[in-house]
């Protein structure tokens, strides 16, 4: 009786007698959600070009945010330190392209997908080598974003709010609102979907694969970028932040492979989901259940849409 | 024909020329001490400071002394990247060179070697880290962790709390949280804490930290605003320390009732709270800063002579250097006790092992280390392979540390049963454990 209470009961009489923290516990799961969103982005952008699933993806946000920080460190100011890091994510868009994936045209999903577990390890040690395996700190001042903390009156309490986050949900909806534009509105866009669609087919009516694979790195490249300057301004920027990819895996299968608003809605019902999880329930599993939660949600909500939330439903005759 | 005899004329040319390079060195007498480091990796931002003072200190020693007792040490680091994994790989790579102990720099590695240490008859030195019950020599011969094991930090950590509440009984009633990495490591102070909350009638929130989330805490750090406990203890390690200190001051946590374990207090760790991270609490066993003759010594003889690891020289005498430093000095006193109690110069294993078991580092010896408040003397019996020293309580300043305490002895009426029924429970577990053999102090 004590755990039907527990579990039925108490929770939400938390939830009704202290709103305000209810309310703080909703915005740190939408702040984590739009960062989780920002990672399964740039999974979708490769998955939607070539059916790859990128598995260098979190390796890409650390060498990002460690080439802006290193750049800085060696007296680049930080708004060409930022611009010369997109460049960097531009050469190692187009790199990957010559050396990566060109070469590999035609061959089974799988080996790309080995490629890219090639391509993390490379990452990681170029990385090391490149700027060193100690933590650094994000620029975050230099590059102007705001990193105060506002404390809001509601319900007769605080609520506190980093400043840091609210740019990140700010800068995570342009950018997603951006892609979307993008991808519907522009000829690259659409030469793009159709890529994604058939390969052959794509090619016939004479649009140049090569370009597209490198159009869509760099668009990745870029997310990372903006991933990494977000998740190490909240901790700091180091080899460890490549674990955040892991998070986006339960994103990705809510909201599907090929979706870049299933990514934002995924990242959100995740992020929101495994904060009020882990705070209201978590207690009666010890606490720190979270990182499990996540995949929970996302695999109860396959066995109802087994092609995500916004996932294109495949039939295939055999 | 030609190419196979120049092929054959350059082979042995090559090994000619090594053996050639070999034969000078092979003159000098040498002992092995592998180091098993992480400069890689997840927990780098704690591992390569104190790599950097291990090898720093040993450097030194060679090129001031020429080593140890007129013997060259001769290290080699091995990447972990702390993974339990890796750091038995390295050690399996380096123990048939004639490694005289292993330095695991993780609980998790620690955990795999222990019962290894035993078999190959090499001892695990695990200073102030590992497992707790490992201080029962009688349980434990080949494994050592002085100066102090979890469970003695933890008693300090609440001994420096209950001193700020007007004593232990005034803690009736009080909730002291205990965030943790989700890790062995973390877990480890846990049966002590509970323990002392069962007796003084504390409650214990527990926070753990899964190794996934220690960039993202802001779920522990909601329930610790929920909670709003009197005081905080963190047993952190790695990315899981800054963000910490960034998410205490993002909720407002007074951080001067914010105690960190002695791994949870590098520079780094502090500063990334900004101006906000003044006034938070960590215990600590070393001094900090470079103000030490034997810190001088490495600046003189490895430093300015470019010898050094690290890569910023300012960074020398921050506090997880020194913790290196003295990990490299705990490594050179149980070889010269070796010596010294074998009359041999180039001694083995299990010589260190009687070394270790015999160290006895008092204050004569402390002064003539170049080491003077630097820390406070170290024991080791064959009973006691920790010795259960005091350790302080240091507060950042907002740029550096402060030391706030007196040196405070463990609450050892209370840690040395605990740990000696869990080393028993431990040799159970784990039957049969061999009986130990080795004589005290001896092979």
């Amino acid at each position: 009786m004590d755990l039907l209470t527990a579990i039925f009961v108490d929770p939400f009489v938390r939830m009704g007698t202290n709103p305000t923290f209810l309310v703080q516990v909703i915005w740190e799961g939408f702040v984590s959600g739009v960062l989780y969103a920002l990672v399964a982005l740039g999974f979708v952008l490769i998955f939607k070009a070539s059916g790859v699933f990128n598995f260098a993806q979190g390796i890409m946000v650390v060498f990002a945010a460690l080439a802006l920080v290193g750049l800085h460190e060696k007296g680049v100011p930080a708004w060409p330190a930022l611009l010369v890091a997109t460049g960097v994510m531009l050469i190692l868009a187009i790199g990957i392209e010559r050396v990566v994936l060109r070469p590999l045209v035609n061959q089974p999903d799988i080996i790309l997908l080995m490629a890219t577990i090639g391509l993390t390890r490379f990452l990681v040690g170029l990385g090391e080598m490149v700027f060193g395996g100690e933590p650094k700190v994000m620029i975050t001042e230099a590059l102007g974003i705001p990193t105060g903390i506002l404390r809001i009156p509601l319900f007769g309490k605080s609520l506190i709010l980093k400043e840091i986050d609210m740019t990140a949900a700010v800068v995570a909806i342009l950018m997603v609102a951006f892609l979307a534009v993008f991808f519907a509105r522009t000829k690259i866009g659409r030469a793009l979907r159709a890529v994604a669609d058939d390969h052959q087919a794509a090619l016939s009516v004479g649009i140049s694969l090569n370009r597209i694979w490198v159009i869509v790195w760099f668009a990745a490249g870029i997310v990372a970028l903006v991933t990494g300057i977000m998740w190490g301004a909240r901790s700091q920027v180091s080899f460890d932040l490549e674990v955040i990819a892991l998070k986006a895996l339960p994103v990705l299968i809510l909201g599907g492979f090929t979706s870049v608003p299933g990514a934002i809605v995924g990242g959100l019902m995740i992020g929101i989901g495994e904060k009020i999880g882990e705070i209201y329930w978590g207690r009666l599993l010890g606490g720190g259940i979270e990182s499990w939660l996540a995949y929970l949600i996302a695999l109860a909500f396959l066995l109802f849409r087994p092609q995500g939330l916004f996932g294109e439903k495949i039939i295939e005759r055999v | 024909m030609f190419g196979r005899s120049a092929l054959a004329l350059s082979v042995a040319s090559v090994i000619a020329s090594a053996v050639s390079t070999v034969t000078p060195a092979a003159a000098q007498e040498s002992v092995y001490v592998p180091l098993l480091t992480y400069r890689t990796g997840a927990y780098a931002g704690s591992g390569i400071p104190i790599a950097d003072g291990m090898h720093d200190y040993l450097e030194m020693l060679n090129q001031r002394d020429g080593g140890v007792g007129g013997v060259k040490i001769v290290y080699e680091e091995c990447e972990t990247g702390y993974t339990a994994q890796k750091g038995v790989e390295c050690y399996e790579a380096t123990k048939g060179k004639g490694a005289l102990m292993y330095n695991p720099w993780s609980t998790g590695i620690t955990l795999q070697l222990i019962p290894k240490a035993g078999v190959d008859k090499i001892p695990v030195l695990s200073m102030a880290y590992g497992l707790t019950a490992a201080a029962d020599g009688k349980t434990f011969p080949w494994v050592f962790n002085p100066p102090m094991t979890y469970w003695d930090g933890a008693s300090v950590a609440m001994k420096y709390i209950a001193s700020k509440v007007g004593g232990l009984d005034k803690l009736k009633g009080k909730k002291i949280g205990l965030i943790y990495l989700d890790a062995p490591f973390g877990k480890e102070p846990l049966p002590l804490l509970e323990l002392l909350a069962k007796e003084n009638g504390f409650e214990l929130a527990k926070y753990p930290v899964p190794g996934d989330k220690m960039q993202d805490q802001s779920s522990q750090w909601l329930n610790i605003q929920s909670d709003s406990p009197d005081w905080m203890i963190m047993w952190g390690w790695g990315a899981m320390n800054p963000t910490a200190v960034k998410e205490a001051v993002k909720v407002g946590y007074p951080m001067d009732k914010f105690i960190g374990v002695w791994w949870s207090g590098s520079d780094d760790d502090a500063r990334a709270g900004g101006a906000g991270a003044k006034g938070y609490l960590t215990l600590n066993f070393n001094g900090t800063g470079a103000g030490f003759p034997a810190i001088a010594d490495i600046k003189k003889h490895v430093v300015d002579k470019g010898l050094s690891t690290l890569k910023d020289a300012s960074r020398l005498g921050e506090n997880n250097y020194n913790k290196g430093v003295y990990n490299s000095m705990l490594i050179a006193e149980a070889i010269r006790t070796a010596q010294k109690k074998t009359g041999k110069k180039v001694v083995d294993a299990q010589d260190v092992r009687a070394g270790l078991e015999s160290l006895d580092i008092d204050a004569a010896r402390i002064k003539e280390m170049g080491l003077e408040g630097f820390m406070t003397p170290v024991k080791v019996t064959c009973d006691d392979h920790s010795g259960s020293n005091a350790a302080y309580v240091q507060q950042w300043d907002g740029a550096k540390w402060v030391k706030v305490s007196d040196w405070m002895d463990p609450m050892k009426d209370k840690v040395r049963p605990l740990l000696v029924a869990d080393a028993a429970a431990y040799a159970a577990k784990n039957a049969p454990w061999p009986a130990r053999t080795e004589a005290c102090g001896g092979r």
